[in-house]
């Protein structure tokens, strides 16, 4: 399946083989459980099989939901309340699915900067990152709508203000907009359609996941050093690697029992620490809240959003206003995700061995939380200056630190190889005579 | 596939190509029109464009009073102006407005001058629509720096004539197309 050599899967005899001539499922499950993973790997790494188990959860929980949940101006705020008060253990599935939201977006940032911290995305896993990327695309889309659904007070307006910012599109704009309403403004077509877009993202999320893990598998996993394991024949795999299962999957398992008591604490005991009480006030067009913010996991593209007012002296010289400005920034500072491959102009993979720019990427991960922290306030006083610096410096970290500090950084030693590395730091003789699973067992749970 | 059935000259398109282009062109054209329905449905359909004008009662409306109506779903202002606020928009010069169109439907090319924001200049009614043209939200009356409105979601000004003073809106609250029927009765749409 990859280039990265494996045992040869050998079905036993009868059933087994007699499926595997026509379907050679036994072999992928096999590929599946033995996948050698980099023996080094840390707790960076075990956010993707949180993904994984929490893109089910949604799926299973925001299943039973729509047996409950109706579309409709009225019908929608009323069914909501109905699933909360009524409906048999609803209130648990609806704040499961509301905190789970949250919790899939936790675990894909955490994802996202390991993977930009060990410089994931470099050749040759450009697709594999690019990939990543569009699921989070979707990921956010489907966060939006599926917030739309309960037609509160911050549903019907978090829709009618993400909606115009189609409006910023020059010529198309305005027709683009009555699109995507189905009428002359937000109603109850509009919630309609993200309702059926809603239950559909999460399956293209899915399919996304499956070509994700799929380009995953060809390449192989990175590790923290970022020195690729040896894939010249299947000993040296086995020296710089050990099989999925059970070890990497057992350490993925705590992990994720750890991250599940985290999102049990707050489904159970602060359900609607990160909604907002407004989206109890049921959809009403006349008026607008006081003080809308999206979700916290949209803030900080929602700052940037704001970030770009008439008075800049870079929007003086942009041929178009700052509705279209703070528009194409803010879809900007998702896109540039996706050039990181080639931004990147560093040979070392690993920040761990990147001196210079490692101060850089912390500095980068506090203007991410400093812009999520200024995206839910009012947009007055020091705030926007805030967010200016924020923004500017999100896209300065892409567009010319990583560029620049690649070509005059000098890194530090890497290890010759991954086992180099492990034998290292837990102080194993080269040749001691232990094999690679007691060398395995003996790394300590950090 | 030329090489097979050529006439021997290259230049020249032969039947196979013909034949290659004009089934791509008609598939094109197949996927193009299966392909519209499926886009167009997303439209307004007629309920929603059969709610086009209404006929409001304005005569309970005193000076300096605003009420707010449903006019294609969104809410559109009707205030009656007081003097203060009719003079604080006839002082302000035409060229210290960041949008200088009046954005009057009956009106489309003239100066956003206070007489062609009115519906009649010759009374004091201020209709316009209750929709932020920065992203959508319906800004508070009587508020922000310029005494008019203020949207509360991404900090726009507009003034007491609903024109764009400060913040990221790109252009003034627009004015429907309205008129009075009668003394006490308007139209929009």
């Amino acid at each position: 399946m990859g280039n990265i050599p494996q045992e040869h899967y050998e079905p036993k005899p009868g059933a087994a083989s007699w499926v595997e001539e026509r379907l050679p499922i036994g072999g992928l499950i096999s590929h599946l459980q033995n996948f050698p993973t980099p023996k080094n790997l840390n707790y960076a790494y075990v956010f993707g099989g949180i993904l994984v188990l929490f893109l089910v959860i949604q799926i299973v929980t925001g299943i039973v939901l729509s047996m409950h949940y109706q579309v409709g101006d009225e019908a929608s705020f009323r069914s909501v309340e109905h699933i909360m008060r009524d409906v048999n253990g609803g209130w648990l599935l609806r704040y499961a699915h509301a905190n789970g939201a949250s919790f899939f977006f936790i675990a894909v940032y955490a994802h996202i900067f390991r993977g930009l911290y060990y410089g994931s995305y470099k050749a040759p896993r450009e697709l594999l990152w690019i990939i990543g990327v569009l699921i989070y695309v979707v990921m956010m889309a489907t966060a939006f709508m599926g917030y739309v659904l309960p037609w509160g007070q911050m549903s019907f307006w978090g829709a009618k203000v993400i909606t115009s910012l189609f409006g910023a599109i020059p010529l198309v704009g305005d027709s683009l907009t009555t699109w995507l309403w189905g009428g002359p403004a937000v109603g109850e077509a509009t919630l309609n359609r993200m309702f059926s877009l809603h239950y559909l993202l999460p399956f293209v999320i899915a399919g996304l996941t499956v070509l994700h893990i799929w380009a995953l598998h060809h390449v192989g996993n990175t590790n923290p050093t970022g020195v690729e394991i040896r894939k010249d024949s299947i000993e040296n795999v086995k020296k710089d690697t050990v099989p999925f299962t059970p070890y990497i999957a057992i350490k993925d398992l705590y992990a994720i029992v750890i991250f599940l008591i985290l999102f049990v604490a707050f489904t159970f005991f602060a359900p609607n620490y990160l909604g907002h009480p407004d989206n109890y006030v049921e959809a009403n067009p006349l008026v607008t809240p006081a003080h809308i913010v999206p979700e916290w996991y949209f803030l900080p593209f929602y700052a940037i959003l704001r970030a770009i007012t008439d008075d800049l002296w870079i929007m003086m010289i942009m041929p178009f206003d700052a509705k279209l400005g703070g528009v194409l920034a803010m879809f900007g500072a998702i896109a540039v995700l996706a050039f990181i491959p080639w931004l990147d102009t560093s040979r070392v993979r690993s920040t761990t061995y990147r001196p210079i720019y490692r101060w850089w990427f912390i500095l980068l991960v506090i203007d991410f939380f400093v812009l999520m922290w200024v995206g839910a306030k009012p947009a007055e006083g020091i705030y926007p200056i805030i967010a200016l610096i924020g923004t500017a410096y999100w896209f300065i970290h892409f567009l010319v630190v990583l560029p620049v500090v690649g070509l005059i950084e000098k890194p530090l030693a890497r290890p010759e190889t991954v086992e180099a590395a492990f034998n290292a730091k837990h102080g194993i003789e080269p040749g001691s005579g232990k094999t690679d699973a007691e060398a395995a067992a003996l790394q300590p749970a950090e | 596939m030329a090489h097979t059935h050529g006439t021997g000259d290259g230049n020249e398109p032969h039947r196979r190509d013909v034949l290659f282009l004009a089934t791509g062109a008609m598939g094109a054209v197949g996927v193009a029109a299966t392909v519209w329905p499926l886009i167009d449905q997303m439209n307004p359909s007629a309920t929603e464009r059969a709610l086009s004008s209404i006929d409001v009662d304005v005569s309970a409306i005193e000076v300096g009073q605003q009420v707010t109506v449903t006019f294609l779903k969104s809410p559109v202002f009707i205030r009656r102006l007081t003097d203060e606020e009719k003079a604080a928009a006839e002082e302000t010069p035409i060229a210290d407005l960041k949008d200088q169109n009046a954005q009057n439907a009956l009106h489309p090319d003239d100066s956003a001058t206070l007489k062609h924001r009115l519906v009649d200049p010759e009374r004091d009614f201020l209709v316009m629509s209750g929709v932020c043209t920065h992203l959508g939200c319906v800004p508070v009356g009587e508020a922000g720096d310029f005494g008019g409105w203020f949207c509360p979601c991404h900090g726009s000004h507009y003034d007491t004539a609903g024109r764009i003073r400060k913040g990221p809106a790109p252009t003034n609250l627009p004015i429907p197309v309205a008129r009075f029927l009668d003394e006490n009765t308007l139209k929009l749409g």
